[in-house]
């Protein structure tokens, strides 16, 4: 199915693409067909640049590395050096990570 | 028999007058033909619909896509303004009209023409040529998978895209609907709704729901790919087009 669920924020981010670094201001998060890998539906996330015609790095991850990459960003986030992270991030993080059983 | 055809890619007049970008394959044959509109799926307007549009030309048809993404994206690669329409939230339903009245329109206008034009649309597209049928004069539609034809969308889908139910009453042609038994977009219920609707609008339709497929069963280079289903879909097709757009 076409499932047309789509997550959209705005991301303070850079992003490599074919024509290199960019920046991205937006992100999309959505599970849906995948253009490439061979799946019938993935977990998909775009990386946008700005203007008319953005740049983007396209994800696309099967169900179970998307949430093993949920879980080691959040890990990251919650275990990062104390004062790199700000700590409201790093809260947040923790409490997140609890919430999701290995 | 002569059997030469063309495919190209040309630039047609669009909702609003823009120009937009389209892929148009003909028999060179010059006895009259008919004409198909394809409107491409979410994923875009890519390789495997332009297969799509070559192998109407070879059953004798002038085929023409338009790409509905012309104007977020020119020129990207169909992933990349699939992605990028999507952030955006599709295409609304008014600049659809449009760019498959500028798409009939050019098949219309060619040399050997017999005047007939349907639509056919996947996916998205199959809810987009059900909408065309129903706001433009046709010969034929045909809806493959359309989701959202008689419900809403999710509420977090950014798809700005409404029912059409309330001007299926406007329907111009026949319509031939094609749908997977396994598919949730549209489910088995929202077909049999609207195969309900149409019966007691009185409106000439044809419905076909495959067991063992789901959504996108014609998509050869995806898993959800059925051969039965699609061959037999592709059969039925070719039948109510060589009866609706007969010279």
């Amino acid at each position: 199915m076409c499932t047309y669920l789509t997550d959209t924020l705005a991301v303070r981010a850079s992003a490599k693409g074919p024509q290199g670094w960019f920046a991205a201001e937006r992100a999309t998060v959505y599970f849906d067909h995948p253009v490439h890998l061979g799946d019938e539906h993935s977990l998909n996330v775009d990386l946008l640049g700005a203007g008319a015609l953005p740049a983007r790095v396209g994800l696309e991850l099967d169900a179970s590395s998307a949430l093993a990459l949920a879980r080691a960003v959040l890990s990251t986030l919650a275990t990062a050096p104390d004062g790199l992270v700000p700590s409201v991030v790093a809260e947040q993080a923790r409490a997140l990570l609890a919430g999701v059983p290995a | 028999m002569y059997d030469a055809m063309l495919a190209e890619t040309v630039r047609i007049t669009g909702h609003g007058g823009d120009q937009i970008e389209a892929y148009l394959a003909r028999p060179l044959d010059a006895h009259p033909v008919g004409g198909v509109v394809v409107i491409h799926h979410l994923p875009g307007y890519d390789l495997q619909t332009k297969e799509i549009v070559r192998r109407f030309a070879a059953e004798g048809y002038a085929a023409i896509l338009p790409n509905l993404y012309s104007r977020e994206a020119p020129g990207a690669s169909p992933d990349d303004a699939a992605a990028i329409a999507r952030a955006q939230g599709g295409v609304p339903d008014e600049r659809l009209v449009g760019d498959v009245a500028g798409a009939a329109d050019a098949l219309r206008a060619l040399t050997n023409a017999n005047g007939k034009v349907a639509t056919i649309g996947y996916c998205s597209g199959g809810r987009q040529s059900f909408l065309a049928a129903c706001s433009l004069r046709l010969d034929a539609a045909v809806d493959c998978y359309g989701a959202f034809v008689v419900r809403t969308p999710p509420a977090e889908s950014p798809l700005r895209v409404t029912p059409l139910l309330d001007i299926a009453g406007d329907l111009s042609c026949p319509l031939l609907g094609l749908f997977g038994a396994e598919d949730a977009y549209p489910s088995p219920e929202e077909v049999a709704e609207l195969d309900r609707a149409l019966t007691d609008l009185g409106k000439a339709h044809e419905f076909h729901t495959y067991p063992g497929a789901g959504h996108a069963f014609f998509a050869v280079n995806r898993p959800s790919y059925r051969p039965e289903a699609a061959t037999d879909g592709w059969a039925r097709i070719l039948s109510f087009f060589a009866t609706q757009l007969a010279s």
